[in-house]
């Protein structure tokens, strides 16, 4: 060793400080999901297609994506996607803009928040399913059952998500806005909305998987087409592909009103820090 | 316009916050509040500008608002108060609104109090852009945007470090300068009022009551930072408070 060591040594030791600080601060990473994505699917495949798990308990990815473009090329995806997509929207619109009409209604005025919210408190843990029965003797067979149910269901947790984020905008930006005596109809679209909005943005995003989920359910009530009846066709045949080509259909709709949610709050929030 | 604080008292439930507040304040004229923590200065600004209703006496405006007034009593606040997803200019717009004026008016009153608080190039900075000090220089011209004929300032500069608040303090003063303007302006430090207050209103621990009125007779412009004899004014709110503001910390302990 050199002099210098044993000078360090004489006045103590030169140790750099171990750095602790860095992490709980989420990062984007693009690929990661699809990585993770791509490979579960892989490993199934390889999995699947040795045997190791039999075609029983789970279909090849491969013979499922086959499926799909029979499915595709027969002209049949879109025979069932047209009426799963619109009715997916009629409901959502109807469920999620009167919940949100109903949810600010109780976010601004004591007496309805009195008397709404154990009322969806009491509506929100019913299954809707539960109540199908009950929408076909109300709306009949036909499409508008099938809406009904999927517009209820969103509706509660729009309702919830929207009052709370009325209840949480900054109530002193209200005060600001009535010490300028601006009026009450201004504070409410020019505080309290734009304040409201990334709550009920986030509400949204669950209202929206909700509706997805009951899509299904709704075509249980005699659909003949729609992915959900196509589930329901494949499960009663057992027929695990076209089961699996539904579900992944489904999926995808959820991942892309998720995007289309994201790109919402991109352009709508842009002054969040 | 002068306001006149008439015999006001206020409690919450059992706990006195005011008692017997007589004041005047005069057109043209800083009026600074100061107090020990607690003792109800910033209630007492809300109740002047009719935020809050005081349970015993009233708030009296003393003769009209001058012409082109919009709101004549307009707050400034310690936390800003800009709106997030507006601009530096929307921001100002908001309080121009709701009143019958048309775009060029409402542009001709933007450019005017922008420059006149140093922001006209920062017109569609977001708040998130600014510091804290620009923050509350956007709040300020919105206040003027609208010619108060009071200002209420609670606590303008306490959220910001000592560098900025100097900063604004001279701002302040230029601003007072080139248009005198009234004010009430609450504030816990000291040094403040006696930058900016022609006269320093010193209330006692809750429930606040005025132990003193200090005036200064130095000009605004001349009190300079380390001046001797704001320093001995200062020195004197201090020997008013020091006991008070002891006795309020010990309360908060037993409450």
């Amino acid at each position: 060793m050199s002099s210098t060591s044993k000078v360090s040594i004489n006045t103590g030791v030169f140790k750099p400080v171990v750095f602790r600080g860095g992490g709980f601060a989420p990062r984007p990473r693009r690929w990661v999901g699809l990585i993770v994505f791509v490979s579960l699917i892989l490993l199934l495949e390889v999995l699947t297609r040795t045997g190791i798990i039999t075609s029983l308990t789970m279909p090849i990815p491969s013979d499922v994506f086959w499926t799909f473009i029979e499915l595709w090329q027969s002209g049949m995806l879109f025979k069932h996607l047209v009426p799963s997509v619109s009715r997916l929207v009629v409901g959502a619109v109807i469920g999620c803009s009167v919940g949100i009409c109903v949810g600010i209604v109780i976010g601004l005025f004591s007496l309805a928040r009195a008397g709404l919210v154990p009322l969806v408190a009491a509506i929100f843990p019913i299954p809707k399913i539960a109540l199908l029965p009950l929408f076909v003797i109300w709306f009949g067979i036909d499409e508008t059952s099938k809406y009904a149910l999927i517009a209820f269901g969103t509706f509660t947790p729009t309702v919830v998500a929207t009052y709370g984020a009325v209840d949480n905008v900054d109530r002193t930006l209200i005060r600001m806005g009535q010490s300028y005596s601006m009026s009450w109809l201004s504070i409410v679209r020019k505080i309290v909305l734009p304040g409201a909005m990334p709550g009920i943005l986030s509400g949204l995003r669950i209202s929206l998987a909700i509706a997805i989920i009951l899509l299904v359910a709704a075509e249980m009530l005699g659909a003949e087409y729609g992915i959900g009846a196509y589930i329901l066709q494949a499960g009663s045949l057992y027929d695990l592909e076209r089961l699996f080509v539904g579900v992944a259909i489904l999926s995808v709709m959820g991942v892309l009103v998720s995007g289309l949610i994201g790109l919402l709050e991109r352009n709508l929030l842009k002054w969040r820090v | 316009m002068d306001l006149k604080l008439d015999n006001i008292g206020h409690s919450y439930g059992d706990l006195e916050i005011l008692r017997n507040i007589n004041l005047d304040i005069p057109e043209g004229k800083i009026v600074c509040i100061v107090g020990p923590s607690g003792c109800g200065k910033s209630t007492l600004l809300r109740m002047i500008g009719g935020l809050e209703q005081p349970q015993q006496g009233q708030v009296l405006q003393v003769g009209d608002a001058p012409e082109g007034c919009l709101n004549p009593l307009t707050y400034v606040f310690q936390d800003f108060a800009l709106l997030p997803w507006r601009t530096v200019e929307g921001n100002v717009k908001l309080v121009l609104e709701d009143h019958k004026l048309d775009a060029k008016q409402t542009e001709a009153i933007i450019s005017d109090v922008l420059a006149r608080t140093k922001l006209s190039d920062f017109r569609k900075a977001l708040p998130k852009q600014l510091s804290g000090g620009m923050k509350q220089r956007v709040a300020l011209a919105r206040a003027l945007a609208v010619k108060p004929a009071v200002m209420l300032m609670d606590e303008p500069l306490s959220a910001l470090d000592s560098q900025t608040r100097e900063l604004l303090m001279g701002d302040l003063v230029s601003l007072w300068e080139r248009a005198p303007f009234t004010a009430v302006y609450v504030t816990h430090n000291l040094n403040e009022a006696v930058r900016l207050g022609h006269s320093i209103v010193v209330l006692s621990r809750r429930p606040g009551s005025i132990r003193e009125i200090v005036e200064i007779d130095i000009p605004l412009a001349a009190r300079n930072l380390g001046d001797v004899e704001l320093e001995r004014k200062q020195a004197q709110l201090w020997q008013l408070m020091r006991d008070e503001a002891m006795a309020a910390d010990q309360e908060l302990l037993s409450v």
